[in-house]
């Protein structure tokens, strides 16, 4: 048994919205795999088919070798699933909250503190503070210590790291790859795109749909397509007349810069020219490296027409 | 069984570390028994009156003598008709007597500042009741039942323990279910290898028990301060309290199963159950006096027949046997909401 998660045509509506639609994947055991998408690309759905709380309309999700919708009581013991708000008792103090998902799982805190003890001991000190009381930083340390304080075999992370500081998004990196070398299986959600690149394999959803699935270098690999960056005095002037240039694909806001998808016959040096006769300053356009963002604009991109 | 406990624990530390609930939730029943036991009365007492009387007669002195001892009357004294008159326009007397006697028979004329009507009402049946006694031969002799002081008390105790409840019952349990909810802890719970029951029951448990010391409480002041004679039908009281808590509890939970925000769930209950049990449960006002429509509405409010049923066992100390209609009403209540509330959790996967 090597699968960790397998869904197979996995679709679920809520009235009108279809928020996923004949869903495929399947995550091998110990991968840290990522999914990434924007808002309402169906992700949180996913989540809530696979940790048991919906049922899918047609298709359907194994979990460990169980069937998630037949046999979720047994499942619910093997995984880990911490929301997309920290879900904690914000009345109740870190210890309280830390005992009480034990007892939940009927597991004491002692037996398995070892696996938390690396992300736990940073809350030590406040043990004894209100849940609601702490940062966004150590609120999400608590959540993940209550997640993981049954010994899960999978861990399901929906986006973890939204409204949380960048030292603590690292933070919380490094201790998702100390879970990993435990051979605990993750699946985590993100909206940020650099966040992709420190997961195994990932899967970009947009709409209910997967639209790739590799390995985020092989899929930067694959992007093919020409890109630049191009930079000027007045970046929005630039970003409109390089949208109306023929020649041109695509050109969207990346960072400080605009990225330009260049189609057929797009001359850098000429269309550096053309911009300086429009009164544009200070131009610069130079080939770039492609991203994941770049992959999921393209993406997208492509879905749409 | 540790699950279980562990669920009752916590919600337990909810309860008490949201002191300004708690203190509301145990004071409330007190503070509301007392006022409405004390201050707040129906009652007409210490009414001004003064007398017109042309002619001075056995009769019309017998009746000044019986206002003089009346309790009820501050008898202000004889006056001249445009004096009274004046009197009553400034306020400074409540009602005025005319007396006239005619060839040995007395007639009266009542005039009352009618601006509140309830005091209106009730000094015209007081002065009636005085000159009926001082101007008849026979007199008419009226024994009041149950409640011979007519304390409105009495009248209140039920009432407020039937809006105690739902306050306590559903109000705080359909929040604090939908509180769960809305700050995705209930996913976490129901993730967990918990049956939904236990989860439910884990809820429920905490707000029956506080419930009940708030029982024991209000029927504690009723019975003492309050002065309610003590009689042995009090197991009847409070089993019939405890079904009565029952049911308050299942409409918190249906209510939690389909309210989404802790405000909805708080409107709901407030709008759906606090307020007819205010205004059609027969509290304030009676409900033989609404009409019709209303008459029958009140008739699904479970309160109605908790406070009826509590009325016969306090006030009247009937048996259990005479109640026996408002206990299968409320237990069929209770039956029902239960039923319909597990079958709504169920499908709301």
């Amino acid at each position: 048994m090597t699968t960790a998660i397998e869904t197979s045509g996995l679709s679920k509506r809520y009235g009108n919205l279809t928020a996923l639609d004949g869903v495929n994947l399947r995550v091998e055991r110990g991968e840290m795999f990522g999914l990434i998408g924007p808002d309402g690309a169906g992700k949180s759905t996913l989540y809530r088919i696979l940790a048991t709380l919906a049922s899918p309309d047609t298709g359907t999700a194994e979990v460990c070798g169980l069937d998630t919708v037949r046999d979720s009581r047994r499942l619910r013991t093997l995984i880990g699933y911490m929301p997309e708000r920290f879900s904690l008792y914000q009345d109740l103090t870190v210890e309280e909250n830390l005992r009480f998902f034990a007892t939940l799982f009927g597991v004491s805190v002692r037996e398995n503190y070892d696996l938390i003890a690396p992300i736990f001991g940073q809350l030590e000190r406040f043990t004894n503070r209100k849940a609601g009381a702490l940062s966004g930083g150590m609120k999400q340390k608590l959540a993940l210590s209550c997640a993981l304080i049954h010994r899960p075999e999978i861990l399901l992370l929906d986006e973890p790291t939204t409204g949380v500081d960048a030292v603590s998004r690292a933070e919380f990196w490094e201790m998702l790859a100390g879970l990993r070398r435990q051979s605990i299986t993750i699946l985590v959600s993100t909206s940020y795109m650099d966040e992709a690149t420190l997961c195994g394999r990932i899967a970009m959803m947009d709409r209910g749909h997967i639209l790739a699935l590799d390995t985020p270098q092989r899929l930067v690999e694959n992007l093919g397509e020409n890109l630049y960056e191009a930079s000027a005095s007045d970046m929005f002037g630039l970003l409109t007349r390089l949208r109306a240039m023929p020649g041109v694909t695509d050109c969207y806001t990346f960072g400080a810069t605009l990225h330009v998808v260049a189609g057929q016959g797009f001359d850098p040096a000429r269309a550096a020219s053309a911009l300086g006769s429009y009164g544009l300053g200070d131009i610069r356009i130079a080939p770039a490296k492609g991203t994941i963002e770049d992959l999921f604009i393209k993406l997208t991109r492509d879905g749409q027409q | 069984m540790a699950i279980f406990t562990s669920l009752v624990r916590k919600e337990a530390l909810h309860i008490v570390r949201d002191r300004r609930t708690m203190t509301i939730t145990l004071l409330m029943p007190l503070v509301l028994l007392l006022l409405f036991g004390f201050a707040i009365s129906t009652e007409v007492n210490d009414v001004s009156i003064c007398a017109v009387a042309d002619t001075h007669t056995d009769g019309t002195r017998a009746i000044f003598e019986h206002m003089r001892v009346n309790s009820c009357f501050t008898f202000q004294g004889l006056a001249s008709p445009a004096e009274a008159e004046r009197m009553l326009r400034s306020g400074r007397t409540d009602a005025i007597l005319f007396l006239k006697t005619d060839a040995g028979n007395t007639s009266a004329q009542i005039m009352v500042d009618a601006s509140n009507t309830a005091t209106a009402k009730a000094v015209t049946g007081y002065v009636q009741g005085v000159l009926a006694e001082g101007l008849q031969e026979g007199p008419v002799i009226t024994r009041i039942l149950y409640n011979p002081e007519m304390k409105s008390a009495y009248n209140f105790v039920p009432g407020i323990l039937g809006m105690i409840f739902i306050l306590i019952c559903a109000i705080m349990t359909s929040v604090s279910i939908v509180r769960e909810k809305e700050t995705g802890t209930m996913d976490l719970l129901l993730v967990s290898p918990a049956r939904p029951s236990t989860v439910i029951l884990g809820k429920l448990v905490p707000y029956f028990l506080l419930s009940c010391i708030i029982l024991a409480a209000m029927l504690a002041t009723s019975y003492t301060l309050l002065g309610i004679p003590f009689s042995a039908n009090i197991l009847s009281v409070i089993s019939i309290s405890l079904l009565y808590i029952l049911l308050s509890l299942s409409i918190g939970l249906l209510v939690s199963t389909f309210a989404d925000t802790q405000l909805t769930a708080l409107i709901v209950s407030t709008v759906m159950f606090m307020l007819p049990v205010i205004m059609l449960s027969g509290m304030i006002f009676p409900i033989d006096n609404m009409p019709a429509p209303l008459r029958w509405l009140s008739c699904a409010i479970p309160a109605r027949w908790y406070i009826e049923a509590m009325r016969r066992l306090m006030i009247q100390r009937l048996d259990i046997t005479c109640v026996l209609r408002e206990t299968a009403i409320l237990a069929a209540m209770t039956a029902a909401l239960l039923v319909l509330s597990v079958k709504k959790l169920k499908s709301a996967k």
